[in-house]
């Protein structure tokens, strides 16, 4: 599938993910990731056009007319948006915002409705969901915002859920409980998870596989400990040297590493691969655009990627 | 704050009745309405003399215990004729607000949902009602249909459609593009099930003190082509044509013309605070965000 706003957004971004498998989906900001969940789903900006395929048990979304979407978005396929307070409206009532999730797709007056959504705010581990249903969004903290998003993307048992950044806009301390909730709500009801983030660490926590994304393709894929333990790839080495870089017992005294440069912008991808300005392990032939190579379960686009070290486990 | 554009939505707090009582016009604003209200509603049943009640001898005499605001230049009294009028204004100013919304607020609905060809269309069909000159429209319905209340509140009415399709609109857009918006159809939502559960609860504040301030415009429009005689013939009386009568003895009788000049400003007043008052409430922001 790719995406085209103009310029090539996003480009040949193929992945499968099976029923109960959780997957990542890493990259900087201006990766093109949330332009793929946004395209999965349907809902790219008017200018913007996905071109492929995307097959959800069988039928191509893309495909599918625009009243079929709206019957699969919320019950097949849904989201969980990065910013809970611009994703809730202000002006309504948290419950009723879940009511509405509801009733979307099923038929249910409202105290019905509203009990299933006291019953949903409960299943999030939301404190008196009676009370909670009543409040306005800004009554209430990010953490619990974020749970609120999450009981509006699984109202109605979806197969799959995008989380796209469901935890950037939250603290620290906040981040691994709402991960692990998702985690838990994910595994009870049996549904597919791509957890889009830009935080290895995140992604680390509870998915099976990871893919990495710059400028708008994919340029690793494979099971998360591998990913984790003996990326390929330069840009993923280098986004788990960033992101996980402060050793728990040794005080760290210098600054912190970061990759150097910035991703290009979209419409100035270079030539050749996107990350060879930027890597260290360039060479001649990163002047074209390496393909993804398969070895098994595992796939990196890269012409010299690193070796794969053996005997380092990630934990 | 103009009459013809109370700013756009910002959709950030829910309606509090309480900051109603706490905010100064829209508590003077409700009071002078209700007091024309009021009046235009007793005047149904009651007046202190029947308004076209001529009294030629007793003409042009000032207030007195009999006639509270004296007398015109036929012998009629003042606060009858005014308490007649109050009628006409307030049918005058809202009824063409109404049927202006009615027309306007489902265009700039389409216009903002649809967008593309649609919106180009009603767009452009507005910018025509928008810039043809009102008082000339009003003049040519006139000479056309008859001078008379309706006319003036047609050539009213159409005059106001253009503003209630941009308030509708550009409204719209704003929380169209907004991300409960996005989140609402990654739910499953349809266009016309967003447009009822979210559009208009969103704008509907904004969308109902634009109302309030043209139903003031529209008062002092319908008395301004009544004083023109584009409206509201005599002996029916109508504020802007008792302007009209009065300014004829304005030596012999000033008071006349300060009377009908004093109830028009209060109901313009009064509508133009009650619009702002409404706009206020929408536009308070959250407080403390968690």
């Amino acid at each position: 599938m790719s995406v085209h706003g103009g310029p090539r957004l996003v480009s040949d971004v193929s992945f499968d993910i099976a029923r109960g498998e959780r997957v990542g989906l890493i990259g900087e900001s201006g990766s093109g990731k949330s332009l793929t969940a946004l395209a999965i789903m349907g809902l790219l900006a008017d200018e913007l056009v996905a071109t492929g395929h995307v097959y959800l048990g069988g039928e191509d979304l893309l495909a599918a007319s625009e009243r079929r979407r709206c019957q699969l978005r919320g019950s097949s396929v849904s989201m969980i948006f990065q910013e809970p307070m611009t994703a809730l409206n202000p002006t309504m009532k948290v419950g009723k915002q879940v009511s509405e999730a509801l009733r979307a797709h099923r038929k249910l007056n409202r105290r019905e409705a509203h009990d299933a959504a006291i019953e949903l705010l409960g299943r999030v581990e939301l404190a008196d969901p009676r009370r909670c249903s009543m409040m306005y969004p800004h009554e209430l903290s990010g953490g619990q915002r974020q749970r609120v998003m999450m009981a509006i993307a699984l109202a109605c048992g979806p197969d799959v859920v995008l989380a796209d950044e469901p935890t950037t806009a939250l603290d620290v301390t906040v981040q691994r409980r709402v991960l692990e909730l998702l985690d838990c709500l994910v595994a009870e009801q049996g549904c597919a998870l791509l957890l889009i983030t830009h935080d290895l660490a995140v992604a680390s926590e509870i998915c099976d596989r990871v893919l990495t994304m710059y400028a708008g393709r994919v340029v690793e894929a494979g099971p998360a400990e591998r990913m984790l333990s003996s990326p390929a790839h330069p840009y993923t080495c280098a986004l788990l040297e960033t992101s996980l870089a402060l050793p728990v017992d040794s005080p760290s005294d210098g600054p912190l590493p970061t990759i150097a440069g910035n991703v290009p912008p979209a419409g100035a991808f270079p030539s050749g691969c996107p990350f060879q300005e930027r890597c260290w392990r360039r060479v001649e032939d990163c002047k074209v655009d390496p393909p993804l190579q398969r070895d098994g379960d595992h796939a990196v686009a890269c012409w010299r990627p690193v070796p794969e070290r053996t005997g380092v486990t990630f934990g | 704050m103009t009459a013809l554009g109370v700013g756009l939505a910002r959709p950030g707090a829910p309606l509090s009745w309480r900051r109603w009582a706490r905010s100064p016009s829209a508590l003077a604003g409700t009071a002078l309405v209700g007091l024309v209200v009021v009046v235009a509603v007793v005047s149904l049943a009651w007046t202190p003399y029947p308004p076209l009640a001529i009294g030629p001898s007793h003409s042009l005499e000032g207030p007195s215990w009999a006639h509270i605001l004296g007398t015109d230049q036929y012998g009629r009294d003042v606060l009858s004729r005014l308490m007649a009028g109050s009628r006409t204004s307030l049918y005058a100013g809202v009824v063409p607000v109404l049927a202006a919304s009615a027309i306007g607020v489902p265009a700039g609905l389409l216009a903002a949902a649809r967008g593309g060809i649609g919106d180009q269309i009603v767009m452009r069909l507005s910018d025509v009602l928008y810039a043809f000159p009102a008082l000339l429209a009003a003049i040519a319905l006139s000479a056309a249909l008859g001078a008379s209340t309706g006319t003036a509140m047609l050539a009213i009415g159409t005059a106001f459609v253009p503003v209630f399709v941009r308030v509708t609109r550009s409204n719209a857009l704003v929380v169209l593009g907004s991300g409960y918006v996005l989140a609402a159809r990654a739910y499953g939502r349809r266009p016309l099930q967003i447009l009822r559960r979210h559009v208009l609860p969103n704008i509907a504040t904004t969308v109902i003190a634009q109302m309030s301030l043209l139903c003031s415009l529209a008062i002092l429009a319908e008395a301004g082509l009544d004083y023109l005689g584009l409206g509201t013939t005599p002996p029916t009386p109508s504020w802007g044509n008792m302007v009209q009568a009065a300014q004829d003895y304005l030596s012999q009788d000033p008071l006349l013309t300060v009377w009908p000049g004093l109830a028009i400003i209060v109901s313009v007043l009064g509508f133009t605070l009650l619009g702002d008052g409404i706009a206020e409430l929408r536009n308070t922001h959250l407080g403390r965000c968690a």
